[in-house]
């Protein structure tokens, strides 16, 4: 205010208006934006994280009678995950009187995938060319159609392979998912996950803890 | 001889357009924005090849830290006027004798962070000041037979939201026996259908192409 009425004496008669100029200064306004910027996007998720769903077979109550479901031994892939990234597996039933050799491997692309490929060619086939007819335009569907035809594909196949996974008590969650993984890579129209019996135990820690006498087995 | 006048510039430059943009990127940001909740475990999830998105709303989630504790978190619900997560707490407090009190509820119901909080302990843990005390409570949830709330938590989310997708968040590292257990506890439960959180991996899908050939 004192500089208003100091102004005013100096210029005498003649008034003014004086001019002020326009230009605000922006720089903490700048700075300030700068920094909410910052903290927006770092707090930001961008990218959500993604699922892979996966349905278990409902539990038998206990009082309830289910007939297990007939399924060939010769189509019967047992898959046992075991500890250290491992995998064993094994065609058919478990034998107590004779135990059958695990085949090992690991979750390479020529591991356990290789396997399951060679026994899915067909569907595996079935479902590439029905993709690739679609990226090529030969087929014109939908995105969300797509993946119905490609689950009926699966529900029509009657050669490839029923894939048992099973667990050793040992083995990682990582190994848990990398497995349900190579079953949707390889195009798998009939896995389940259960549980561990007795003589496939017997198995693996056989497996484990003569490494030198199951290895020449495994290379076969 | 008249001055040569050097025209004399100004140090101040602009900032008009620089604030505009800077608006402009704020308010995207702004609106974008989902604030990430604090974990209170660090979870490294598995690679899977699988590009489906987390779905927003109706979803549980049981997160497995790699020390064994397991986290529970359930959302609000797809709208904001159901306030599902106090509704769950208070039938949680019901069956435990605890009453929970508004502003506790509240509390509960702004605050989504997974938690691994034994029910006896949480009015202390929502009465917690700062992070630091409340890390105290997480203990992981008791899921063992003789006291098994996770088991409560899960059947009272899915009677306040029948349409709750089940997630797993668990750490690449833990041991099956413990993610079996989970996996029981949901299915005794009657959830049959689960969504296991991975990350995306790239690489795996070029390897199945140079397998195939």
């Amino acid at each position: 205010m004192a500089e208003i009425i100091q102004e005013d004496k100096h210029k005498g008669g003649k008034k003014k208006p004086k001019k002020h100029s326009t230009a605000i200064d922006m720089t903490p306004m700048v700075d300030l934006m700068c920094l909410l910027i910052t903290f927006f996007m770092l707090t930001t998720a961008f990218s959500k994280p993604k699922v892979m769903e996966i349905v278990l077979p409902e539990k038998i109550k206990k009082n309830e009678k289910v007939e297990p479901p007939k399924i060939a031994d010769s189509r019967t892939l047992n898959i046992i995950v075991g500890p250290n990234d491992k995998v064993y597996w094994y065609p058919g039933k478990p034998d107590p009187a004779a135990l059958i050799p695990l085949q090992e491997t690991n979750f390479s692309a020529t591991g356990i995938r290789q396997v399951l490929l060679d026994r899915n060619r067909a569907l595996f086939k079935k479902i590439e060319q029905f993709q690739q007819d679609v990226i090529t335009g030969k087929l014109n569907i939908k995105q969300d159609s797509l993946q119905s035809a490609i689950r009926q594909l699966k529900k029509d196949d009657d050669t490839g392979p029923i894939v048992l996974i099973k667990f050793y008590k040992k083995a990682k969650y990582k190994n848990f998912v990398d497995i349900i993984d190579e079953m949707s890579i390889v195009g798998i129209a009939r896995y389940i996950v259960t549980d561990l019996n007795w003589i496939e135990e017997g198995m693996v820690e056989h497996a484990l803890g003569m490494p030198a006498t199951s290895q020449p087995t495994a290379k076969k | 001889m008249p001055k040569i006048k050097i025209p004399h510039k100004s140090p101040h430059v602009d900032m008009t357009p620089m604030v505009d943009l800077f608006s402009l990127l704020l308010t995207f940001f702004m609106l974008t924005a989902t604030m990430r909740p604090a974990e209170p475990a660090k979870v490294d999830v598995p690679f899977s090849i699988s590009e489906k998105k987390t779905p927003d709303a109706n979803i549980m989630t049981v997160t497995i830290a790699s020390d064994n504790r397991v986290f529970f978190n359930v959302d609000n619900g797809p709208d904001t006027i159901l306030h599902f997560r106090p509704k769950i707490l208070e039938e949680m407090g019901k069956r435990y004798n605890i009453v929970f009190t508004p502003e506790e509820l509240r509390y509960f119901e702004k605050n989504s962070a997974p938690f691994g909080v034994n029910i006896k302990d949480f009015k202390a843990y929502l009465a917690a000041k700062d992070s630091k005390e409340r890390d105290r409570f997480q203990k992981g949830i008791p899921i063992d037979s003789t006291d098994n709330q996770m088991a409560l938590w899960v059947l009272f989310s899915r009677e306040v939201n029948p349409s709750v997708n089940a997630l797993i968040k668990g750490d690449g590292s833990v041991e099956y026996p413990l993610v079996k257990k989970v996996l029981d506890i949901l299915q005794d439960k009657n959830v049959n259908r689960f969504s296991l959180i991975t990350s995306l991996e790239k690489v795996e899908v070029v390897d199945t192409k140079d397998a195939k050939k």
